[in-house]
């Protein structure tokens, strides 16, 4: 669907990452975790397109006047890479915005009883808060967030205050351990007693390890994609991604705003992949 | 005080009734289906279907797509599910559509673009053909054909011979003369010509020295181009009889009119329906506004109304 939300809140809550909360329709509450909303910046020429952003929460909050009723929100945690969302970091609240979505598919919860281990990157960890919110209340939920400095390390006490077990590593070690975040989800897979899944979202890097190490121990893991997109509904086919059995003479593409942007790991091609 | 009165918003495109002019280009609205969300599809003229080819066709590495000031830069690389699954998986959305669709086709060989539009010609919820001799983005994607005119011809009278269906030649802005194009689609039996497709363009990521697009070269549009469609329509407008249909940056209703004053009869929204699914729609809507606030009673009236 598509609204017009007005924007609560837009907060830096890390050099060069914002977190905003906007108004949105009662149809946004069933959002799933992974899911994402296409933002129009203004309603310009420059920039033209939308931009894609997972959903980060949903919640209702209750407006300040006297006998107001809880209205829907919706969050969105995003970083300033380029002209759009310089210009999204630099609106208030009251602003409006035109938004499409919530679109494509989400991640599959799966069976409460096993371990969730959650891996993020930077502002990969925008879909995996929402996803920790679901997962946490009738499972054992650990998240393993990384970065290049502390600077890309999110929101890890909104995660900590949902009861999630939270293990940092960071390239230059300024937060937590010093090198990659999947050394840290190896240890944990090495004393696993029962089943898990892998859930992450991330560097195109982190990806590629994290969907190794699912394949070589035999544990499920879905990831979530980032795609370049015109439309997010499925026309422009700019945001595809090679599927398993991808070759030049056996083109296999995926969607990645309708058939994604979570995908079953082994469902995608990681080799050949820059 | 007077109430308005409804504008006549028809028109006939070489023998296909549009209940207003306003149609969805190839490669921007999938197979129609993909929008029914988002669009009341009876309330816009025609549809155009992502462009088919006789094999499926994966399309190009990424990135495939790329932002640029005012318009969008893409090699999709011609990626559709071929005529079998067209017949099998999307045709059947087109019986429950009260709208005409349009399918777009193209082939690498004269024989392919004839034995395609046999069978479209099959193919009864086909309204009518559009020809692309236009993409800039695969070697075998129709340029060639769409920069000759002799080859245009060929193929032209290929697709006439294998088809009775409204035949539209969808011309490529990537030529010297375009009107020379147009007459030689115009005297090789088509029906209609729609232009522009795509300008062959690029974009260039300084820190890494590297093109952006995954094929370097891509089919620049949006809102930038528009000024340059609206020269090649009126031109060609000048230059054959056949009637056009206006491509390139279409925004809003204003841009839809000034493409029918230039010499179209209907016009195409292209990159627009990316960034409002409901693009054509509202543009159709305030066509009939901008109509009803001028008093002007039938759309027709506008068709080549330019004054010089």
């Amino acid at each position: 669907m598509q609204f017009t939300a007005m924007i609560l809140s837009n907060v830096e809550v890390s050099p060069g990452y914002w977190r905003m909360r906007m108004t949105a329709p009662p149809e946004c509450a069933a959002s799933r975790p992974g899911q994402f909303v296409m933002v129009r910046v203004n309603g310009a020429i420059d920039p033209l397109l939308r931009r894609p952003f997972g959903i980060f929460d949903i919640g209702t909050y209750t407006p300040a006047q006297s006998g107001a009723i809880p209205q829907p929100y919706l969050e969105m945690l995003y970083r300033v890479v380029g002209k759009g969302t310089a210009m999204l970091s630099t609106l208030h609240g009251s602003d409006l915005l035109d938004v499409l979505g919530p679109l494509g598919k989400g991640f599959d919860l799966g069976s409460p009883a096993e371990e969730k281990l959650i891996v993020g990157g930077g502002v990969g960890l925008a879909p995996l808060y929402l996803l920790a919110k679901e997962l946490a209340q009738g499972s054992e939920v650990r998240l393993f967030a990384g970065g290049k400095t502390r600077d890309d390390i999110l929101c890890i006490t909104e995660f900590e205050r949902l009861g999630v077990e939270c293990y940092t590593a960071t390239e230059d070690g300024s937060l937590g351990e010093c090198g990659l975040v999947t050394e840290a989800l190896l240890r944990r897979l090495d004393q696993l007693q029962g089943g898990a899944t892998i859930y992450a979202c991330g560097p195109h890097g982190m990806l590629n390890a994290v969907a190794g190490i699912a394949a070589e121990r035999g544990i499920p893991c879905q990831v979530s994609l980032e795609g370049y997109m015109a439309c997010g509904v499925g026309a422009c086919l700019g945001c595809v991604a090679p599927g398993h059995s991808h070759s030049p003479d056996t083109p296999d593409f995926r969607c990645v705003c309708t058939e994604g942007p979570v995908f079953e790991s082994g469902e995608l091609k990681w080799r050949d992949r820059p | 005080m007077k109430s308005a009165i409804k504008p006549d918003m028809t028109v006939n495109l070489a023998g296909i009734n549009l209940r207003n002019p306003v149609m969805t280009a190839s490669g921007t609205f999938g197979y129609g289906e993909e929008f029914a969300e988002y669009v009341d599809m009876e309330s816009i003229g025609a549809f155009v279907t992502k462009g088919l080819s006789l094999k499926p066709r994966a399309g190009n590495p990424t990135p495939r797509i790329v932002e640029t000031p005012g318009g969008m830069l893409n090699a999709i690389g011609l990626q559709n599910v071929g005529i079998d699954a067209f017949i099998a998986k999307k045709v059947p959305y087109l019986r429950s559509v009260n709208t005409p669709a349009i399918a777009n086709f193209f082939g690498s060989t004269v024989d392919e673009y004839a034995e395609m539009a046999r069978r479209l010609d099959e193919i009864p919820e086909v309204a009518g053909l559009e020809i692309n001799i236009s993409c800039p983005n695969v070697k075998q994607g129709g340029i060639v054909f769409g920069t000759d005119p002799g080859c245009a011809a060929s193929v032209v009278s290929a697709c006439r011979a294998a088809s009775k269906k409204p035949l539209i030649v969808k011309l490529s802005p990537n030529v010297t003369d375009v009107v020379t194009m147009a007459k030689a689609c115009e005297d090789a039996g088509a029906d209609a010509l729609s232009l522009i497709n795509t300008l062959t363009g690029m974009a260039i990521d300084l820190d890494r020295r590297r093109p952006i697009l995954a094929n370097i070269t891509g089919g620049f549009s949006g809102p930038a181009i528009k000024p340059i469609a609206l020269r090649m329509v009126w031109q060609v407008a000048k230059g054959v009889k056949l009637p056009i249909i206006g491509i390139g940056g279409i925004m809003n209703a204003t841009d839809a009119l000034e493409f029918m004053l230039a010499g179209a009869t209907a016009v195409q929204v292209g990159t627009a329906s990316f960034i409002n699914p409901g693009a054509a729609q509202k543009i159709a809507e305030d066509m009939e506004a901008w109509l009803i606030a001028h008093g002007i009673s039938d759309i027709r009236s506008m068709i080549g109304a330019l004054e010089t």
